[in-house]
């Protein structure tokens, strides 16, 4: 029923490189997605990548649970070199200590609220049918979600299957949270909802989180560093103010896309 | 022309060859992975119900209708030799050793088979399928392998409902056209009927049952352009399906003709 116990990640001081991608490279039929990345996430922080769409966000970070491969290039997590990792086995260690949530939630649509949110504790933790509900309560509340653990995902709003979405992830109490578009499809009231809700877990659960968007608005609310993916390299890292500040031309033309198609004709 | 021809009938040869072995190769990972732990004999049970009790009514009309039909035929020519008494034999014989397992094969690829498709392809395009490896549960384990031994369990004992539907069918045309009482029906039926007819039926509905359940799940697992892949790998699921399972029919019953002469 359970699976082996995972071995805990040994943590680097807060501040200190977690995750390291190193001159990373992808294609996808003989387009270039990613063309040597090169970036580093401290511990403890909220780093948020920025980036058009298409401009290969979401594919650097599923490279950090393994839904991705790296044509070439090095990735560590913790000193374990994630390219080196071979079986499913190997990555599910790794994957119970983060949690991923992706862009149009995922919820498995064949069970309730509940079950999704229970899921990962019934075949991860060995506990009692009333504990596994009492942590599925626990879970939903610090989502700001009550009494919907027997509805069925497809009755939520986008809003709300989000954040179930957000309390499946919590639910192993994971080191690492890696958010796929939180905001993506989302009007601007919910979507300030989410990213207010994101930052709130950042206060309250000490974890490290990685933000992919291309939402500026929240990428500015959530994010302690900002990291402009542009033509599959990462062409700014720096503080919000920074990224405001730059004279990079890349960083210009993603703050200012108006400008930029005038005056390229377009 | 010639060389085009030919060409053409290569690649196509070579085509059918990889989609084969990648069929089996997916198979062996399914099934290979069912005997390492964790178990997932709750999703098994779930599976048997969703594949196998809803396709009993359907499974039992169709066999009904069948042997009822296959009695109404072969009647009126057994009449003519005055061995109008044989319907029972026929109709036993013909249901127990291919109708009836063939038939409901044919019956859960066309419900089941594409209803795993359908709920897999869905799955893959909106990420479940990634969101339960991210959750480290292995989905050809969770999703595929319970499927397949659903299917596997499942078609044999369904394949004992239809033989017997189907003799009943033939047992209403027995007794209202042929005049033959319930009681005589039954023995005529059990006379020739013996364990070489049936035990090659049911063992081959096995073999069904993994063609369908790998079939249906290879087709959903690797969907791809979103919902209308979903709609092809349905159709590639039906077709494959009963395409295989008529093919391999062949070949199954020559082998258990050969065991059982």
């Amino acid at each position: 029923m359970t699976s082996q116990p995972a071995p805990t990640l040994i943590l680097p001081p807060k501040g200190e490189p977690l995750i390291c991608f190193q001159d990373i490279y992808k294609s996808y039929n003989h387009q270039s997605v990613l063309r040597g990345v090169n970036l580093e996430v401290r511990c403890g922080e909220t780093l948020v990548i920025l980036g058009r769409s298409g401009a290969g966000k979401s594919v650097l970070t599923s490279m950090l649970v393994g839904l991705e491969t790296p044509d070439a290039g090095s990735i560590t997590l913790a000193g374990v070199e994630l390219t080196g990792l071979r079986t499913e086995t190997d990555w599910d260690r790794l994957r119970l200590q983060m949690g991923y949530l992706f862009q149009g939630s995922a919820l498995y649509d064949f069970m309730t609220v509940g079950e999704n949110v229970a899921f990962p504790l019934v075949h991860h933790r060995r506990l009692t049918h009333d504990q596994i509900k009492q942590i599925v309560k626990e879970k939903l509340a610090l989502v700001g979600l009550k009494d919907v653990e027997s509805l069925e995902p497809s009755a939520l709003s986008g809003g709300m299957q989000r954040r179930v979405a957000l309390a499946r992830t919590l639910a192993l109490d994971p080191h690492i949270i890696i958010y796929d578009e939180p905001t993506a499809g989302l009007d601007p009231i919910t979507s300030d909802g989410i990213a207010h809700l994101i930052q709130d877990l950042q206060k309250s659960l000490d974890v490290t989180s990685i933000l992919v968007t291309h939402d500026l608005r929240t990428a500015r609310f959530v994010g302690d560093r900002l990291a402009l993916l542009y033509d599959g390299r990462i062409v700014f890292l720096g503080s919000t103010q920074e990224l405001e500040d730059s004279d990079n031309p890349e960083v210009k033309s993603f703050l200012s896309p108006i400008s930029l198609t005038e005056s390229e004709g377009l | 022309m010639q060389d085009r021809v030919l060409q053409l009938a290569g690649h196509h040869v070579v085509r059918f060859v990889d989609y084969m072995g990648q069929l089996t190769l997916f198979f062996v990972a399914a099934f290979t992975a069912l005997f390492r732990p964790p178990w997932f004999f709750r999703e098994v049970i779930a599976q048997m119900f969703h594949l196998g009790v809803k396709s009993l009514p359907l499974v039992a009309v169709a066999a009904f209708s069948v042997g009822l039909v296959l009695a109404m035929q072969t009647v009126g020519v057994l009449s003519w030799f005055g061995a109008a008494n044989y319907i029972a034999t026929i109709v036993g014989m013909s249901m127990v050793r291919e109708l009836g397992p063939v038939l409901t094969a044919l019956m859960v690829v066309g419900r089941a088979g594409s209803g795993i498709s359908a709920e897999l392809g869905s799955m893959r395009v909106t990420r479940q399928i990634d969101a339960m490896r991210v959750s480290a549960v292995n989905p050809m384990k969770y999703l595929v392998g319970t499927r397949l031994l659903a299917c596997m369990l499942v078609l044999p004992l369904l394949t004992g409902v239809a033989d017997i539907l189907g003799i009943l069918g033939g047992w209403v045309i027995g007794v209202t056209q042929v005049g033959l009482t319930s009681k005589y029906y039954y023995q005529l039926t059990l006379k020739y009927i013996t364990l070489k007819d049936v035990v090659p039926g049911v063992l081959k509905t096995v073999v069904f049952g993994a063609i369908i359940g790998t079939v249906g799940c290879f087709h959903g697992y690797h969907t791809t352009h979103g919902t209308f892949g979903v709609g092809q790998s349905t159709k590639a699921a039906v077709v494959t399906g009963s395409l295989l399972v008529l093919v391999s029919d062949v070949f199954l019953t020559r082998i258990s003709l050969l065991i059982w002469p």
